[in-house]
């Protein structure tokens, strides 16, 4: 049977991406940001998990306003990095797993949460940044990936309280597939940021915190975070953090934290960073 | 900030949030952004920017705002910053430039901003709280 062993919480920030394929991860401003992942990247090297499941959101790449799909799961064999208008960033194809895809569609869709189905998808920072700061610069990527990209860009998102319990169908419908897979999931964007209009540039390091505390000890009661408290909270775009709730979700309700960092800023952005296991695995 | 749909979120300061409402305003400003994922329509547009607006069924004041790169005048105006965001990259501008214009500072003191721990959330919370 298949199984989700751990989740992991990372942001997404766009110019860390630039960093690292601009070769600029020793500069100090830099080295801060990638050093908090050394042990991330030695951890999951010796996890080696079968599949990711990793939820990130689109940033008007594959979505434009033509289409805003809340939630779509790829289940195509292959994802390529886009073209964000300066050409893909080079990293590998993201190579998919259609197969437990199929399955999750199948499973959650009867479990009453509506997925959208997407069998063409090329994927953006939002994916690939993660990909990078968790498995490094490798030539292919290490394993398989099952993109669901989330609605962030026109309001409202789904719910704090919805992700979560998306979590916990994606959950279930993993323990249902019959094959024996050691599978994480990821959530990523946040933390606090606004990237807009006069009040841009907004961090607030205690909302960050609380809510990395909260993911650990009392994912119920962030669940129950309005979007008005993260908008006036954490900025209007740290409302990305609902996607970390999909992840949490889908572990068991006590965790053991491994890893956790936190730091201010990379570029526009505080970058938060957890690991989280399954007590029984 | 919606004149005739009021909502909680427009207590927020310099915040305009990309509701279904905006985004109804700004469906072709935010379409033609998108339409400079493609070098060769960057290329068009640099070459003869209000010809290429042409294409694209704006109104006078959203024309206006991207002509004179307006950055929260294009955010009032319907535009939502994912997409704006391409206009900037389409001018070699960094995404720290654009939001340094919009709050009204320089691109260095942005930076020095960011670095010093970002904008406080205190005092910015709400319209009312606002000094």
């Amino acid at each position: 049977m298949a199984r989700i062993t751990a989740g992991v919480g990372s942001s997404h920030v766009p110019a860390i991406g630039a960093a690292l394929d601009l070769g600029k991860t020793a500069e100090p401003y830099w080295k801060r940001v990638f050093d908090g992942f050394e042990f991330s990247k030695k951890w999951i090297a010796e996890e080696k998990p079968d599949v990711v499941i990793l939820v990130f959101n689109d940033h008007a790449t594959a979505f434009s306003l033509e289409l805003i799909p809340t939630f779509a799961i790829g289940a195509a064999a292959e994802f390529k990095p886009a073209d964000e208008g300066w050409g893909p960033r080079p990293v590998p194809v993201v190579k998919g797993h259609p197969e437990l895809a199929s399955h999750i569609i199948q499973s959650v869709i009867l479990d009453e949460f509506d997925l959208t189905i997407v069998n063409k998808m090329d994927v953006d920072h939002g994916l690939t940044v993660p990909m990078s700061l968790m498995f490094g610069q490798p030539e292919a990527w290490p394993c398989p990936v099952i993109p669901l990209a989330v609605n962030v860009v026109q309001y409202p998102p789904p719910t704090g309280n919805r992700c979560y319990n998306l979590g916990k169908a994606i959950r279930k419908a993993v323990e249902s597939f019959d094959k024996d897979l050691k599978v994480m999931i990821f959530g990523t964007g946040g933390m606090s940021h606004q990237l807009q209009g006069p009040r841009a540039g907004l961090i607030n390091s205690e909302f960050d915190n609380a809510f990395l505390d909260g993911l650990v000890q009392d994912p119920e009661s962030l669940a129950k975070i309005p979007h008005l408290d993260y908008m006036r909270e954490a900025g209007s775009e740290g409302i990305e953090l609902v996607m970390w709730l999909i992840m949490r979700g889908a572990l068991d309700d006590e965790v053991e934290q491994l890893h956790r960092f936190y730091t201010v800023p990379a570029s526009n952005t505080a970058v938060g960073h957890i690991i989280l296991k399954n007590k029984a695995a | 900030m919606s004149e005739s749909h009021p909502q909680p979120y427009d207590d927020i300061p310099g915040t305009i949030v990309f509701d279904a409402e905006r985004s109804r305003q700004g469906y072709w400003l935010n379409q033609f952004c998108m339409s400079l994922m493609k070098d060769e329509n960057r290329q068009e547009f640099r070459a003869d920017e209000p010809k290429y607006l042409d294409k694209w069924p704006m109104n006078e004041a959203q024309r206006q705002a991207i002509l004179k790169r307006d950055w929260n005048g294009m955010l009032r105006e319907g535009g939502n910053i994912y997409f704006t965001a391409k206009i900037a990259a389409t001018d070699a501008l960094s995404f720290q430039h654009i939001a340094a214009l919009m709050s009204g500072t320089t691109q260095p003191e942005y930076a020095a901003m960011m670095l010093a721990g970002g904008r406080s959330v205190e005092g910015n919370r709400s319209k009312t709280e606002k000094k």
